[in-house]
C-alpha cells in the first residue's frame, strides 16, 4: 500500500468510526428523499389536472422532477459538505498530529491529494445512494437518462469543488467550527457571484463574474449539455483550491 | 550523522534560537538540556524538516534538512512533545498506518510492529483505541511510532514525560540500548535522565548553547573545590579545629545537624584517607564519609541562571558560556 493509499484508508476509517458521516449522510439522504417525493407528488398532481382539462397529459419527468431536484441538491450540498471537510486539517492541528504528518517521508502534494480523495470518496458514496431515486422512478415511468447522468456528473464536479473549498478552509484554522463557517462563507460568495454577474448584464465584467460562479456551469450539465468550457471551469477551480490549500498548509510551517 | 551549523530561528522580533552549532556522531546519544522555552523544541523541529531555519544549515546523514527534507524524513524517527496519535484508531491500526506511511509493507511491517509492541510493552493494549489509553501508554505508542521504521536517527522530545518511575527506567534502558546503532537526540529538563543515558550533554538557555560536554566533565569543570561530607557519632568539641589542621582542608562547616560536617578542600587533593584516619584513631565514631560531586543539577542551575549570575560566575563556566556572556556584553542589547 502506497503512503497516499495509507492516508486515504486511515481517513476513511476515521470518518466511519465517528458519528459525523452517519449523521451527515442520514440528513442528506432524508432531505434529498423528501425533496424527490415532493417533486414527484407535485408532478403527479399536475398530471391529474392536465388529464382533467385536456383528457390527456404529456409529463416530462426530466424537467419537472430531475431538474428541480438537481438545483435543490446544490443548496443541500453547500450546507452539508463543509461539515465533512472541516476536520481534515483543523483536527490534525488541534490534536498535534499535524507535525507528525508533516515530518513523515511523504510530500505535501500527496498529503493534500489523499485528504481530498478520502472525503471525495465519502461524498461519492452518499451521492451513489441517491441513485435509488432515478432507479425507482425508472420502474414506473419513462424519462431520458442522458440529462440525469450529466446531472450526476455535474453534482460530482460541484461536490468536488465544494470539498476543495472546504479543505482550504480547514487548512486555515485549527478550529473545526471556524473552518466550517469559512467554507460556508466562501461557497455562498461563489454562489452570489452569479447574481452579481446577471445584475451587471451582458457587459464584459458581468460575463467574467458570471463565469467565476459555479451556477451557470452546473446548470448546463443539469440540462444535459456537456461543454468543455464548463469542464475546464470545474477542473481549474478544483486545482486552484487544492493549490491554495497546499500553500496555506505549507506556510503554516513558517509561522 | 547530525551536523548543525550556526542555525538561527526568528519569529518576527523574537529570536527562538541563536547561532546554535553542534553535531552528533553515529551511534551517539546526546541530551538537549534546558529550561522550558529555551529553544529545544525549535531546534528539533528544524532537524526534522518541519520548520526551516532562518539562517544556518542543519544536515542529517549528509542531507540538508530544508532542501532535501524528504530524504531527511526517511532517516528520522521523531517523537514530538505531544505523542502524535490518532485517538480513533487502535494501537495496531495506528502502527500499521505509520508503517505504510513510511513505505513498510507485508512481513517487514508486521515484523516491525511485533518488535515495537514487544519492546515497549504494548501487547495488552494492542487492540484498544488509543483515545482510551492512559498518558503513559500513549507516550509509549508515540515512541513505538518513532522507532517503527528503525531509523538511523532518533529525535525524541521529552520521551519520558508522563511515564511512571518503572517505565521511565525501562525507556532509559531502551534508549541506552539504541546507542551504538542509532544516533539519538533527546531533550529533557530532567537532569538525572541526561546523566543516565547520554554520552554528551548540550545545555541550551535563551536560545543559545551555554555548555557542551560529557556529564562527568561538565560537573568536573564547574567544580571549584572538592567537598566531603562526614558524620561522627561522638564528635568532641575540638573535632572541627582538628580537622581543619589536616593538610589540604580549606574550610570546615558544621552547620548541619549535630555530628555532621562538610569539609572543603583544594581541587585534585584527596583528603578522605587522612580525615578517616584522624576520626578513627580518636574514636569519634565515624559512621559516614563520602565525597560530594557537583550534580548536573547544580551545573545546570549555574549555567542557566539569568545574565548577572552568569557574568559573576564566568570563571566557573565553560569556554562556550564565557563566549556567550562576552557576546552579550558586546552586543548593543
Amino acid at each position: 500500500m502506497t503512503p497516499v493509499n495509507a492516508i486515504i484508508a486511515k481517513e476513511l476509517r476515521s470518518y466511519f468510526v465517528s458519528p459525523v458521516v452517519y449523521v451527515v449522510g442520514a440528513v442528506f439522504l432524508l432531505i434529498i428523499g423528501l425533496l424527490a417525493y415532493l417533486y414527484i407528488v407535485f408532478t403527479g398532481a399536475q398530471a391529474i389536472q392536465l388529464m382533467q382539462m385536456q383528457g390527456q397529459a404529456q409529463i416530462n419527468l426530466n424537467d419537472l422532477v430531475f431538474r428541480n431536484l438537481f438545483s435543490s441538491i446544490r443548496f443541500v450540498l453547500l450546507i452539508i459538505l463543509p461539515i465533512l471537510t472541516m476536520r481534515l486539517f483543523a483536527e490534525e492541528k488541534k490534536l498535534r498530529t499535524f507535525e507528525f504528518l508533516m515530518t513523515s517521508p511523504i510530500g505535501l502534494n500527496e498529503i493534500v491529494a489523499a485528504k481530498f480523495m478520502s472525503v471525495f470518496l465519502v461524498f461519492l458514496g452518499l451521492l451513489g445512494l441517491t441513485g435509488v431515486i432515478p432507479l425507482t422512478l425508472a420502474l414506473f415511468s419513462d424519462f431520458d437518462w442522458y440529462p440525469v447522468l450529466t446531472g450526476y456528473l455535474g453534482l460530482a464536479l460541484l461536490g468536488a469543488l465544494f470539498l476543495a473549498v472546504g479543505l482550504l478552509a480547514s487548512a486555515l484554522t485549527e478550529n473545526q467550527i471556524v473552518a466550517a463557517f469559512i467554507s460556508f462563507g466562501l461557497l455562498l460568495l461563489l454562489w452570489l457571484l452569479a447574481g452579481l454577474g446577471s445584475l451587471l448584464g451582458d457587459t464584459t465584467a458581468g460575463q467574467v463574474i458570471s463565469y467565476l460562479s459555479f451556477m451557470e456551469h452546473y446548470d448546463h450539465l443539469v440540462r444535459g449539455l456537456i461543454d468543455t468550457k464548463d469542464l475546464v471551469y470545474f477542473g481549474s477551480a478544483l486545482i486552484l483550491m487544492l493549490f491554495l490549500a497546499h500553500r496555506v498548509v505549507d506556510s503554516d510551517r513558517w509561522k | 550523522m547530525i551536523d548543525v551549523q550556526q542555525i538561527t530561528k526568528r519569529y518576527g522580533q523574537h529570536t527562538a534560537i541563536d547561532r546554535v552549532t553542534f553535531s552528533v556522531a553515529k551511534g551517539e546519544v546526546l541530551a538537549f538540556l534546558g529550561p522550558n522555552g529555551a529553544g529545544k523544541t525549535t531546534t528539533m523541529r528544524i532537524l526534522t524538516g518541519f520548520i526551516p531555519a532562518s539562517e544556518g544549515t542543519a544536515k542529517v546523514a549528509g542531507f540538508d534538512c530544508a532542501d532535501q527534507s524528504l530524504e531527511v524524513k526517511r532517516r528520522i524517527g521523531y517523537l514530538p512533545e505531544t505523542p502524535p496519535v490518532y485517538q480513533e484508531l487502535t494501537v495496531a491500526e495506528y502502527l500499521q498506518f505509520v508503517g505504510r506511511l513510511r513505505g513498510l509493507s507485508g512481513s517487514t511491517l508486521s515484523g516491525a510492529m511485533a518488535r515495537e509492541v514487544e519492546r515497549l510493552g504494548l501487547g495488552p493494549v494492542k487492540h484498544r483505541l488509543i483515545g482510551n489509553l492512559s498518558r503513559g501508554y500513549r507516550q509509549r505508542v508515540g515512541l513505538a511510532q518513532a522507532l517503527l521504521h528503525d531509523p538511523p536517527v532518533l529525535i525524541l522530545d521529552e520521551p519520558t514525560v508522563g511515564l511512571d518511575p518503572k517505565q521511565i527506567i525501562e525507556i532509559r534502558e531502551l534508549i541506552k540500548s539504541l546507542a551504538g546503532s542509532h544516533s539519538v537526540i533527546l531533550s529533557t529538563h530532567i537532569l538525572p535522565e541526561a546523566t543516565a543515558v547520554c554520552q554528551r550533554v548540550v545545555i541550551i538557555s535563551g536560545g543559545r548553547i551555554v555548555a557542551e560536554d560529557t556529564p562527568d566533565r561538565l560537573s568536573a569543570r564547574l567544580r571549584h573545590s572538592e567537598k566531603i561530607a562526614l558524620i561522627l557519632k561522638h564528635a568532641p568539641a575540638e573535632a572541627e579545629v582538628r580537622m581543619r589542621q589536616v593538610p589540604g582542608v580549606q574550610q570546615v562547616y558544621a552547620n548541619g545537624p549535630a555530628g555532621s560536617f562538610m569539609l572543603e578542600c583544594k581541587l585534585g587533593e584527596d583528603i578522605r584517607e587522612d580525615v578517616a584516619r584522624l576520626a578513627v584513631t580518636n574514636n569519634w565514631g565515624l559512621v559516614e564519609l563520602k565525597s560530594i560531586s557537583m550534580t548536573l543539577e547544580d551545573v545546570f542551575l549555574q549555567l542557566t541562571r539569568h545574565e548577572e549570575g552568569l557574568s559573576q560566575g564566568t570563571e566557573l563556566a565553560t569556554e562556550s558560556a564565557v563566549a556567550a556572556v562576552q557576546d552579550k556584553v558586546e552586543s548593543p542589547l
